[in-house]
């Protein structure tokens, strides 16, 4: 962070409205944001609304209003899908936020800097695996008799692939995967936004007695509220629309673990095995909605898009 | 304390802020939704249309084919292609449905609902020809042609008896059966000899001698239940009602039968012993050094002995079915037998025909093919050719033979996949150390649930 930023930013709140209505109305904007906007209505939007209007429909376009949703509701694999995907939202969100948070925490402040350059590297290189590969990795570790760690599962009393798969396991091992994949990305994020921490802040901590725990937890945390919010709804998304993981573990496991585990991949099961492309929307847009409530009640509570000052 | 942000934040904040609005008023508006009132009437989008109304497309001589293949006979259709200059043929690999898996499916599902696609001439699972001789949205004409309408009927005859059966739906046949895959004992012939032990007849003889080899050779094993599909070799041949058609769309389950009951018992204290593996013998690093006996199909020897186990050749011996003790007639199961496919929509019929044809009746490609025929002639060609044979320590032709008529009818070809319920809600349930008869309540629910959500109405007497 230069001098220049901290003092633009540090000016009075109030003078910037006003100085940034003076400089738009270009047409510069609206040419940068063209594309995403574009894409955004033809694979965003538009799909949205499509899934809207089969989820009110049936197969023949006759309008059958909640009729969609209450028949996934009443399906057998909804509330297991659910109860699965719940148990691992926990457990990830719980895992994302504060470890990631704690990690980055350490690296700003108690790890000297080429060092805490290169762990950082080192937490985002699983990232650069897609999800398939990184479930291909996860399924050597966790088979026994080929995974470099074999011992430590023989230790835990598994000691074969069909064990290690038991359903109270998985969500423990999707968490893992996730984790292992997706952390090192929002390590990097937290520790950027610790960066946007002024020094002198900082400094104030310090000459008021301060230790590194208390300026950890009374200064740090609170100034990145809004990162440790944000990340949270987006984790929040992707969790529940786990899909690539629990379908490739269903593969490789021989179909030990459910084709419907997470609700994802019940909504792919409705619609291409059942061919009920419409019942597969009623459950697309609950987790839409899932998502929006969370992430409203977040968004609120926190205040992630207030503009302006308080 | 905010304005330790950089520059760019509150703009991003505010275009976020509108979302967040918008999203904050849609889901208002869909909680709303969700709590109204319920409108019963929709549900009724399932295609159940039966029309066996079938449209040709328009012909076009001589136009290209195409033809998906498990690698399994991809070899038989490649050499069709060689003899056939004259056929232009696409060739596709693909899993060929193998343990349960909807790719075909899957993919049938889209190219009705984009209208073209179809492969010309398909290898599937019998499972697939249940939802491929129905629509599957009611603009969509059934994928599967009727083969009966292009395949003379005195050839159709020429399948073993009853083969044909899961093809056939709603009177007619939508499909020709590739190969069958009777249920038969397994034994090494040359351990068995080695520690003086009978080959067992019947399932009573089986537990007996499993108890045996439990305390005599400890780590050796008599069968195992954890594959997607030892319930087609351990509860069919045990003739168990765990999904029987007993009207067009009513499925008969009840597994507290006595003929379900019997086979849990037989098999718990196997399994108990560890003389019966609770991991599959496809598995992942699974001894097949340590294999005494196996129950299953006729492609056991081949496929699992030959190329997974590599067992030396003149050890694997194929014996009859297992019966019951006071049973006059043997039954026995059937493990997968794949199925060859017409699309309804080829712009090619003939050629389409003549390939499936040709693949699941000629005795050039069945004398060769690499499982057990389920055209009566190719068969005789197939036991006939010793290379089918000579792998084997004793002649697998008469248990082949008789095994392959006594396949019981009782287990009904269904929408959806027997290893489906028994690999999510049995395998897991023995892998954390419960028993099969206490299992068969959740097996019974799991199958009962997967029944109903494809539309069966369902009977437990």
């Amino acid at each position: 962070m230069t001098t220049v930023e901290i003092e633009r930013s540090m000016a009075p709140a109030a003078a910037t409205p006003s100085r940034r209505s003076q400089r738009r109305g270009g047409l510069a904007g609206y040419v940068f944001v063209s594309g995403y906007t574009a894409l955004l209505l033809a694979f965003g939007v538009f799909p949205t609304g499509y899934s809207f209007y089969l989820a009110l429909t049936n197969t023949r376009g006759q309008f059958t209003g909640l009729g969609q949703f209450t028949k996934v509701i009443s399906d057998f694999r909804f509330g297991p899908a659910f109860g699965n995907i719940a148990v691992y939202l926990v457990m990830w969100l719980l895992l994302v936020v504060v470890l990631t948070v704690v990690t980055a925490v350490i690296l700003r402040s108690r790890v000297r800097p080429g060092l805490s350059a290169a762990l950082r590297f080192l937490y985002y290189l699983p990232g650069a695996l897609a999800g398939v590969a990184s479930v291909l990795v996860w399924l050597f570790m966790l088979s026994p008799g080929v995974s470099p760690v074999t011992g430590l599962l023989r230790a835990l009393g598994l000691s074969t692939f069909d064990q290690v798969l038991a359903p109270g396991n998985l969500p423990v091992i999707l968490v893992l995967i996730a984790f292992w994949t997706g952390a090192g990305g929002w390590i990097v994020v937290m520790y950027g936004a610790l960066n946007n921490i002024p020094d002198e802040v900082m400094e104030a901590a310090r000459v008021d007695g301060a230790g590194p725990w208390r300026t950890a937890w009374s200064i740090q945390v609170p100034m990145i509220r809004k990162w440790i919010v944000y990340m949270a709804i987006l984790a929040f998304a992707s969790g529940t629309q786990l899909f690539v993981e629990p379908q490739l573990l269903q593969t490789a496991s021989l179909q030990r673990v459910s084709p419907t585990w997470s609700p994802n991949q019940l909504a792919y099961v409705l619609a291409f095995q059942n061919g009920d492309f419409n019942a597969a929307a009623a459950l697309s847009v609950f987790l839409l909605v899932l998502g929006l409530i969370v992430a409203t009640v977040l968004v609120t509570r926190s205040g992630l898009f207030k503009v302006g000052d308080e | 304390m905010r304005s330790s942000r950089p520059p760019a934040a509150p703009r991003r904040r505010r275009r976020l802020a509108l979302a967040a609005i918008a999203m904050a008023g849609a889901a208002a508006v869909l909680a709303g939704c969700a709590s109204a009132n319920d409108t019963p009437a929709a549900s009724s989008s399932s295609g159940s249309g039966s029309s066996a109304g079938f449209t040709e497309a328009k012909q076009v001589a001589n136009s290209p084919i195409t033809v998906w293949t498990d690698s399994t006979r991809l070899p038989s259709v490649q050499k069709y292609a060689k003899e056939n200059p004259g056929v232009k043929m696409n060739i596709v690999t693909f899993d060929g449905s193998a343990d349960g898996s909807t790719y075909l499916q899957t993919k049938v599902q889209l190219f009705d609902r984009t209208g073209k696609g179809w492969p010309d001439v398909v290898f599937a699972s019998p499972t697939d020809v249940t939802w491929a001789s129905v629509p599957t949205n009611p603009s969509a004409q059934p994928y599967a042609a009727p083969i009966d309408k292009l395949v003379p009927s005195s050839v159709l005859s020429g399948f073993a008896t009853g083969s044909l059966a899961p093809c056939q739906l709603a009177g007619h046949t939508y499909c020709l059966r590739n190969d069958i895959a009777q249920v038969v004992l397994w034994y090494n012939k040359t351990l068995m000899a080695k520690w003086g032990y009978q080959v067992p007849t019947t399932w009573e003889q089986y537990q007996a001698l499993g108890e045996k080899v439990a305390k005599q050779h400890p780590g050796y094993v008599i069968g195992a239940v954890g594959d997607t599909n030892s319930q087609e070799s351990y509860f069919w041949s045990s003739q168990c009602p765990a999904q029987q058609l007993v009207a067009p769309n009513t499925l008969k389950v009840d597994l507290s039968s006595p003929d379900c009951t019997r086979m849990a018992n037989l098999l718990d204290p196997l399994i108990a012993d560890k003389a019966i593996s609770t991991q599959g013998f496809f598995t992942q690093g699974f001894n097949g050094s340590k294999v005494l006996m196996a129950v299953g199909p006729s492609w056991y020897g081949q496929y699992l002995f030959n190329s997974a186990f590599k067992t030396p050749a003149k050890q694997i011996a194929a014996a009859a079915p297992l019966t019951w003790d006071g049973q006059s007639t043997t039954y026995t199961g059937d493990v997968g037998g794949g199925v060859w496919m017409i699309s309804s929509h080829s712009t090619n019929i003939k050629a389409a025909t003549a390939v499936a044809e040709w693949l699941t009746t000629s005795t050039e490609n069945l004398q060769g093919a690499p499982t057990y025929p389920a055209y009566s002639p190719g068969a005789k060609a197939w036991l006939a050719n010793p290379v089918n044979k000579d792998y084997f320590a004793n002649d697998v032709a008469p248990v082949f033979t008789a095994a392959a008529n006594e396949v019981w009818t009782g287990w009904s070809n269904t929408k959806f996949s027997d290893a489906t319920p028994w690999s999510n809600t049995v395998l897991p349930a023995l892998t954390a150390g419960k028993s099969l008869a206490a299992t068969l309540p959740a097996w019974q629910t799991a199958i009962v649930n997967e029944a109903k959500s494809v539309g069966y109405s369902v009977v437990t007497q």
